[in-house]
C-alpha cells in the first residue's frame, strides 16, 4: 500500500501579492507654515498660546492644551544636545556611512527637541549638554523640508547645564 | 446595565478634499466643541476613544497624532479601534459599564481624499484569494446591487429615488457636503460607473471628523439639565459581523445586521427616527428590511452617507445625528447604524431614547 503522507502535494509556502497604494498627504496649515519657513532658511516654531511652549518643528497643535498655535516664533539654529544614540548596525537603505549620531537637540528658544543628525564630531565625544548649531544646504538647494538641516555641529560652546535641559529630555 | 446617554454631538464640515488642514486640524475644534456643549472641562472626561484608519491616512500611528489635537497631558486613559468611531462608542459604552467613572470622549476622523478611497478599501478584503484581483468598492457593491435587482428585491429607479432624498434632506443639513434638488429621471439617463450604479447610488469621497460625549446616570441628567437637551439614553447596542468570504454569503441579506437589531431592541417600540449608514443607494433598502423598519420611520433626516461620508467618522455621526433629534425634542426614539467592511458584512446598531 502506498503511504498517503507521501503522495501529498508539495505544500505551497508562499505567494506574493503586490499592494501599491499612492497618497497625497496635506501637511497642514501650521507645517505649511512651518516648511515655508524652510524654504527661507529659517526656523519657525509655534508658541501655545496657554502653556507658552514653543513647538519645533509645529504641527498645529499644543498637545497638552489641546488648542492651535498660532503665534509663530523664530528660532536660532543653535541648540543643545539633550541624548544621542551612536548607530553602529548597517541596514538596507542607510544614507550615512557607519558609525553616524542621531541626535535629540533642542533649539534655543523652543520647549521640544527635534531628532537630527550630528556630524563634524568624533562619536565617542557626543554628549548629553553638548551645544551645537545648524550645517544647512545651499540656497539653491533648498526644499519644503526639515532635510535642509543637513546636520548639527559642535559649535564650540561650553556644555549646557542638565539643569537647564532636563525638562527637555 | 448602567444607563448611558449621548449628551452633546460635534461634527466638521464634509468636504470633498480638504488640502488645507491635516487630520489634527480638521479634528481639534470638533473635540472641543463636542466637550465644551457637553458642559464638561477636558480634565472630567474619564475615558477616551478614538475610531479611524491607518490605511485611510497613509501614515502609520496616525491616531497618536491625533491625540495632539485632543490633549492628552496629563496622561488621560485612551483607547482607540482601527474601525469606524461607532464601533469607539461601542467601547466606550461597555467601559463605562464598569462602574468607576461617569464620562467618555469618543471621536472619529479621516481623510478618505489622501489616496484613492475604493482602492484603500480593497484591503479588507481576503487577502489570499480576492484583494489580489484588486476589485474596488464600488464594483463590490455593484454585485451586491445586482443581486438584489436580480432577486427583485430593489429597481434602479427606487435607487435613484433614495438619492434624490437624501440630497434634498441634506439642504438643511450645514455640515453636508452633497446637498440640493435633483430629478430622478436625470440620474438615471447618467451612466453607470460599475454596472448597476451609477454615480448618485455613491457614497461621495469626504474628509471630516465628528465626537460625542457619552455620560452615565445622574451625570447625564444633570448635564443635559444645564445645556436644555434632552439626553439620549442608549438603551440597546449591538454589533455582529458576517463572513468576510463574499462568495459565502447571500448578499441580498444581511444577517449581523439584523441580528444586532434584534439584540439591541429596535423592534420593541416605534422608530421616528433611523440614521443609518447606507453607503450605497440599495443598501438602505436592505438595511431597512433587515432593521424591521417600517413606513412610519424617518429615513436619515440628515441626509445620510450618500450626502457626506467620511470614513471612519459617518457611522459616528449616525450615532450622533439620531441623539441629536432626542436632544432637539424632535424625536421620543430613535436608531443609529453604522457598517464596516465589504457589502455591509460589519454592522452596529444603537437604539436611543429621550426620558
Amino acid at each position: 500500500m502506498s503511504d498517503p503522507v507521501r503522495e501529498l502535494p508539495t505544500p505551497l509556502k508562499m505567494i506574493t501579492t503586490p499592494i501599491s497604494l499612492d497618497y497625497t498627504i496635506t501637511p497642514g496649515e501650521a507645517p505649511t507654515r512651518f516648511l515655508k519657513g524652510m524654504m527661507e532658511g529659517r526656523i519657525l516654531g509655534e508658541r501655545c498660546p496657554k502653556c507658552l511652549k514653543v513647538y519645533m518643528p509645529p504641527r498645529g497643535s499644543c498637545a497638552t492644551c489641546a488648542i492651535p498655535t498660532r503665534e509663530q516664533v523664530e528660532l536660532s539654529s543653535t541648540g543643545t544636545v539633550t541624548t544621542f544614540c551612536v548607530v553602529n548596525l548597517p541596514f538596507y537603505g542607510q544614507a550615512v556611512e557607519i558609525p553616524y549620531v542621531c541626535a535629540s537637540v533642542v533649539l534655543d528658544g523652543a520647549d521640544l527637541p527635534f531628532f537630527c543628525l550630528l556630524a563634524e564630531c568624533p562619536v565617542e565625544e557626543v554628549r548629553m549638554g553638548m551645544r551645537v548649531e545648524a550645517v544647512w544646504c545651499e540656497p539653491s538647494e533648498r526644499k519644503p523640508s526639515l532635510e535642509n538641516i543637513r546636520y548639527m555641529r559642535p559649535n564650540g560652546e561650553p556644555d549646557a547645564s542638565y539643569e537647564s535641559f532636563k525638562e527637555h529630555l | 446595565m448602567r444607563e448611558i446617554a449621548v449628551v452633546s454631538f460635534a461634527q466638521a464640515h464634509s468636504v470633498r478634499r480638504d488640502i488645507v488642514h491635516n487630520e489634527v486640524e480638521i479634528l481639534m475644534p470638533v473635540v472641543a466643541e463636542a466637550v465644551s456643549s457637553s458642559g464638561l472641562t477636558r480634565d472630567r472626561i474619564g475615558f477616551t476613544v478614538s475610531g479611524s484608519c491607518d490605511y485611510l491616512a497613509g501614515v502609520p500611528f496616525s491616531f497618536v497624532m491625533a491625540l495632539d489635537g485632543v490633549g492628552a497631558w496629563p496622561p488621560i486613559e485612551e483607547s482607540h479601534v482601527e474601525m469606524d468611531g461607532a464601533w469607539a462608542m461601542a467601547e466606550a459604552w461597555t467601559r463605562l459599564q464598569h462602574g468607576d467613572i461617569d464620562t467618555a470622549l469618543v471621536f472619529g476622523f479621516g481623510k478618505s481624499s489622501v489616496g484613492e478611497l475604493p482602492d484603500v478599501l480593497t484591503l479588507q478584503l481576503d487577502p489570499y484569494m480576492v484583494a489580489p484581483l484588486w476589485p474596488d468598492s464600488i464594483s463590490v457593491a455593484a454585485l451586491q446591487a445586482r443581486a438584489m435587482l436580480d432577486a427583485g428585491l430593489c429597481t434602479e429607479r427606487e435607487m435613484a429615488e433614495i438619492a434624490v432624498r437624501s440630497r434634498r434632506d441634506a439642504k438643511s443639513n450645514p455640515f453636508a457636503q452633497l446637498a440640493g434638488d435633483f430629478s430622478v429621471d436625470k440620474l438615471l439617463a447618467d451612466r453607470c460607473i460599475s454596472s448597476p450604479l451609477r454615480r448618485h447610488d455613491c457614497a461621495p469621497i469626504s474628509d471630516g471628523a465628528s465626537a460625542v460625549v457619552l455620560a452615565a446616570g445622574d451625570v447625564a441628567r444633570a448635564l443635559c439639565e444645564k445645556s436644555g437637551r434632552a439626553p439620549a439614553w442608549i438603551r440597546g447596542l449591538d454589533h455582529r459581523v458576517d463572513s468576510q468570504a463574499l462568495g459565502g454569503r447571500d448578499l441580498t441579506t444581511c444577517p449581523s445586521a439584523r441580528l444586532a437589531a434584534l439584540k439591541a431592541g429596535v423592534g420593541d417600540g416605534p422608530v421616528d427616527v433611523a440614521e443609518i449608514y447606507a453607503p450605497f443607494t440599495h443598501q438602505e433598502i436592505l438595511l431597512r428590511r433587515e432593521l424591521g423598519l417600517g413606513a412610519s420611520t424617518r429615513i436619515n433626516p440628515s441626509g445620510g452617507a450618500l450626502a457626506a461620508n467620511p470614513v471612519m467618522a459617518a457611522g459616528l455621526i449616525r450615532i450622533g445625528e439620531a441623539a441629536a433629534a432626542i436632544h432637539r425634542g424632535e424625536a421620543k426614539r430613535a436608531v443609529a447604524h453604522a457598517t464596516s467592511g465589504p457589502c455591509l458584512q460589519q454592522n452596529l446598531v444603537c437604539v436611543l431614547e429621550g426620558e
